[in-house]
């Protein structure tokens, strides 16, 4: 008879992920790149959505370089998109998985140049599901997340976690609102009670629509979140 | 699909504590994974038993604790299961703010021999 000894445990199956998130964040913080971990359902229009706050951040903030790390199952389209117009972007490829995690930004960034007197913005585009990139850290200083008008306004409902940890959320499409019965009131019911804080944007990719705005909130959010770390980092050197 | 990852992870840990026991088997994984963690235990039991072969937790019984995810009211201060498309309190109606309660997923201890 052999004996059986119960070991006490507790410790947190996402640990290592997170220690390496936040090695990605420090390093990111250091190097005056604010990451913004780019969230949504396949379709919603992450992609548009990017280039047009690129596009009014080389209006509002020319010295700020906006780099995009593209996280996609198994194609490089939307890499291509943006390095046409001369963006710097790389690509992951998951093979399959459903989300961006924290190894693979770290080994992503090494490549990356960040160079630049007014910092960078760097944009990582998850892959789209509304499910499993909220559960995972990748190092990011905001989670954004895009939502659309076409998706209904039950999405806060059915899917709480991402909505709950949006730093930042955009209503994609409004233009399309005059044609669908889309229920304002509702989906904003349901994103406050999962996140009071959150700023909400209603954008157009089509027209252009409240990017002025999303840009501007990204650049004051970009100062708060690496003017904390300077201030913390002169500290540290008294 | 994304189960077989966290259960290479949940693997790597149950081992570590079992060879810092100095044990020659991990015979039960007790788990917690709250239902909002994202995670479907009949899953992970079906990777584990692949990628648990040859490692000192082949064979091992994986005991999941599952934990349904509660909503804290701001009004009246109740902990409360959310009905489908509702976030409201059952007992003042005022919307209730998420928890933590429901996103636990973490090993609470193996037994060894």
């Amino acid at each position: 008879m052999h004996d059986v000894n119960r070991i006490s445990v507790m410790e947190d199956i996402h640990g290592e992920n997170g220690r390496i998130a936040a090695e990605v964040n420090h390093s990111l913080t250091h190097k005056s790149a604010f990451a913004v971990n780019v969230m949504g359902a396949p379709g919603i229009g992450k992609t548009t959505v990017l280039l047009n706050i690129i596009e009014r951040l080389a209006v509002l903030a020319p010295e700020v370089k906006p780099l995009v790390i593209e996280g996609d199952i198994a194609s490089d389209i939307d890499t291509q998109t943006f390095r046409s117009l001369g963006i710097a972007a790389s690509q992951i490829n998951t093979f399959g998985a459903c989300h961006l995690d924290a190894p693979q930004i770290h080994n992503a960034v090494n490549n990356i140049d960040f160079s630049s007197v007014g910092g960078s913005i760097l944009f990582i585009e998850n892959v789209g599901n509304l499910v499993c990139p909220a559960e995972f850290s990748i190092g990011e200083h905001v989670k954004l997340l895009i939502c659309s008008v076409t998706e209904g306004s039950d999405k806060p409902y059915k899917y709480p976690l991402a909505f709950e940890k949006a730093g930042l959320i955009l209503l994609n499409k409004v233009d399309l609102a005059p044609h669908l019965d889309f229920d304002e009131e509702f989906f904003m019911k349901g994103v406050r009670a999962l996140n009071k804080s959150a700023p909400v944007i209603k954008v157009s990719g089509k027209t252009g629509e409240g990017f002025s705005e999303v840009a501007e909130v990204l650049l004051d959010m970009k100062s708060v979140a690496l003017s904390s770390h300077s201030h913390s980092h002169s500290h540290s050197h008294e | 699909m994304h189960e077989y990852p966290v259960t290479e992870q949940i693997i790597g840990i149950a081992t570590k504590h079992g060879l810092d026991a100095r044990a020659s088997e991990v015979s039960v994984i007790h788990l917690v994974v709250g239902e909002q963690s994202g995670y479907i235990g009949e899953s992970i039991q079906m990777y584990f038993d692949i990628i648990s072969e040859g490692t000192l937790c082949e064979g091992a019984r994986l005991d999941i604790k599952s934990v349904r995810p509660k909503l804290s009211c701001p009004s009246c201060g109740t902990l409360f299961e959310r009905k489908p498309m509702s976030f409201a309190c059952p007992k003042c109606g005022t919307d209730g703010a998420p928890t933590e309660i429901g996103k636990e997923f973490y090993i609470e201890s193996i037994e060894v021999i």
